[in-house]
């Protein structure tokens, strides 16, 4: 049941291939501007790339993920919720089909940047055990947006003002240590881009990709991750059953 | 009775909707809930078919309490909504295939039943071209066959031909007889009392929240008569005179003086006679088949002839 309405999103993203497109161009491009564009300029103490791709792929899951908003609130506003609402199944399984069929846009498109990324140069360092917990976390970091995504879909009035919190997830990074190291940021800024959940992400994915230290940010970003999934499926799916409940 | 309904009140804020409505289907029959625009029939599919919560009052439907047992009443009613609920992006077949997925029908079974709904509602053609190339009517049939796909006991129909073409809405109606002979119970709104004659067996006019008429079509057009008369004057104090003396509703802007009859011409003489006597010249007389509008006048000006 809640795999024919993963089927039905899976169907309709690919029949609109914009936002498919939009989350495998933008991070392509982004990555490509950093490495031959400020790659120079920047110093990691590393090769840029091994820096940068690591920061991008978490970059790029969390715009894809966001974009759930959209194809939920586009949901919202249309009669077909009405009628999934009248069917004896279970109520936010649709809320289900849109963030799996996020998860399912955005292992493809990690796995382009990815590629793209060794094109390029970039040459991790990671065992097949890191590649499994890096590819888990950013799981677990992609759903907790996804189900953020959905919880903002539900209550935007629009489909224009639901893809806000996409722009908003494509602008936090750069207070990350996604492109810079946040050492080199003013003070403030520092303290944001430190304390900020997606910092840790980052750092943990470069550090099981690149061979960078880890320490103790590995289980920070842990418990950030499955925090922040814990409370956005708790709201989506609470927001669902008040809008739902007329 | 499959559906009961008693003391039925929705209120948003302080604007009463439904305003204490009661209502009974029969199993098996066609009941229409006839009313204009903001009159409340929207909000009351929405409550018996388990989308939107009652203020108070007692809702069952097939037996089942609509509060306490949603999930049961799910699993006996489908919901046409007023305005179609298809995805666009998707095939007419997809469509049908999804809802089956959705209704527990395992795969094979699930093609084999969208197959039959897309030849029972003449959509085979279209079978595979996404929806958002259909026409309205096309469209108001692939909503009405996502409807049948589990066999539902009872249908909810929200004014299922509003907006549609003459050909498309005789082609629905012919959609809705045929399920009428397979003895599912059908629950229908329109603002056309031609519709609710032609396809209800018992009609509840509903306007501002409130039952005004309950009955089946033939009493409910006796009340109104079988037609309208409408006489012209040329200035105010004439229509309001004449108003006075045979009764009828005004509508002062364009001064004419509207009254239920029986088409006779007994009666037409009879309101002539009337008038002639009181002095009071009437400048032309027309009549027309009754409208919404004058089963209105009837009931709630209390004018029926
Ligand atoms: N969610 C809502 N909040 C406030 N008022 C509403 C809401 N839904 C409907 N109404 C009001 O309830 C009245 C009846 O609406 P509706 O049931 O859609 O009528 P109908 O379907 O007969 O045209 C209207 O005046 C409408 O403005
Ligand atoms: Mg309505």
């Amino acid at each position: 049941m809640t795999l024919t309405l993963i089927g039905r999103s899976v169907r309709l993203t690919r029949r609109n291939p914009d936002t498919l497109l939009m989350s495998i161009l933008l991070p392509l491009m982004m990555m490509a501007l950093y490495v031959y564009v400020f790659g120079g300029a920047i110093n990691t103490g590393t090769a840029y790339i091994n820096y940068v791709v690591p920061g991008t792929i978490v970059l790029c899951t969390g715009y894809g993920a966001t974009s759930t908003s959209m194809a939920v609130a586009d949901d919202m506003r249309k009669g077909m919720i009405d009628r999934l609402r009248s069917l004896p199944i279970r109520g936010f399984a649709v809320l289900t089909g849109h963030v799996a069929a996020s998860v399912t846009r955005n292992a493809l498109a990690t796995a382009i940047v990815v590629v793209a990324a060794v094109a390029m140069g970039f040459r991790p360092s990671a065992s097949v055990a890191d590649w499994v917990l890096a590819m888990g976390l950013l799981l677990l970091y992609v759903l907790a947006l996804s189900w953020l995504g959905a919880a903002a879909g539900v209550v935007a009035k629009s489909v224009e003002s639901a893809s806000v919190l996409s722009f908003f997830m494509l602008f936090l990074p750069y207070l990350s240590s996604a492109f810079v190291p946040t050492h080199t940021m003013p003070a403030f800024l520092r303290g944001v881009s430190e304390h900020q959940p997606i910092t840790p992400v980052i750092e943990t994915v470069r550090g099981l990709l690149t061979g960078t230290p880890i320490g103790s940010t590995g289980w920070v970003a842990l418990v950030w991750a499955s925090g922040l999934l814990l409370a956005s499926f708790t709201l989506a799916t609470w927001l669902y059953r008040r809008r739902t409940s007329d | 009775m499959i559906v009961e309904v008693e003391g039925l009140r929705k209120t948003y804020g302080s604007a009463v909707v439904l305003d204490g409505v009661d209502l009974k289907v029969a199993e098996g029959s066609v009941f229409g809930l006839l009313g204009p625009n903001g009159a409340g029939k929207t909000t009351t599919i929405r409550i018996l078919s388990t989308l939107s919560r009652a203020t108070s009052g007692e809702v069952r439907v097939g037996g089942f309490d609509v509060r306490r047992e949603p999930a049961k009443v799910r699993g006996v009613i489908s919901l046409t909504g007023q305005y179609a609920a298809v995805d666009d992006e998707q095939t007419g077949r997809e469509n049908l295939v999804m809802v089956a997925r959705l209704m527990r029908l395992a795969r094979p079974a699930a093609r084999r039943r969208a197959d039959e709904l897309l030849e029972r509602f003449d959509l085979v053609d279209a079978a595979d071209r996404r929806v958002k190339t259909y026409s309205g009517g096309m469209r108001r049939r692939l909503d009405l066959a996502m409807s049948l796909v589990a066999g539902p006991r009872v249908i909810f129909l929200d004014e299922p031909t509003s907006g549609l073409d003459p050909v498309s809405r005789t082609t629905m109606w012919d959609a809705i007889a045929d399920l009428v002979r397979t003895g599912t119970t059908i629950f229908l709104t329109t603002q056309y009392l031609e519709e609710a004659d032609r396809l209800a067996d018992r009609i509840v006019l509903l306007s501002k929240g409130k039952v005004v008429a309950d009955g089946t079509t033939d009493a409910l057009k006796s009340q109104v008569g079988g037609d309208r008369l409408d006489l012209h004057f040329d200035d105010r104090s004439a229509v309001e005179r004449a108003a006075a003396c045979v009764g009828g509703h005004v509508f002062a802007e364009r001064l004419v003086l509207g009254i239920a009859s029986d088409g006779s011409a007994a009666h037409l003489h009879h309101v002539l006679d009337s008038l002639r006597q009181n002095d009071i010249a009437v400048l032309r007389v027309s009549s027309h088949r009754p409208t919404l509008d004058d089963v209105f006048i009837a009931l709630t000006a209390g004018v029926a002839a």
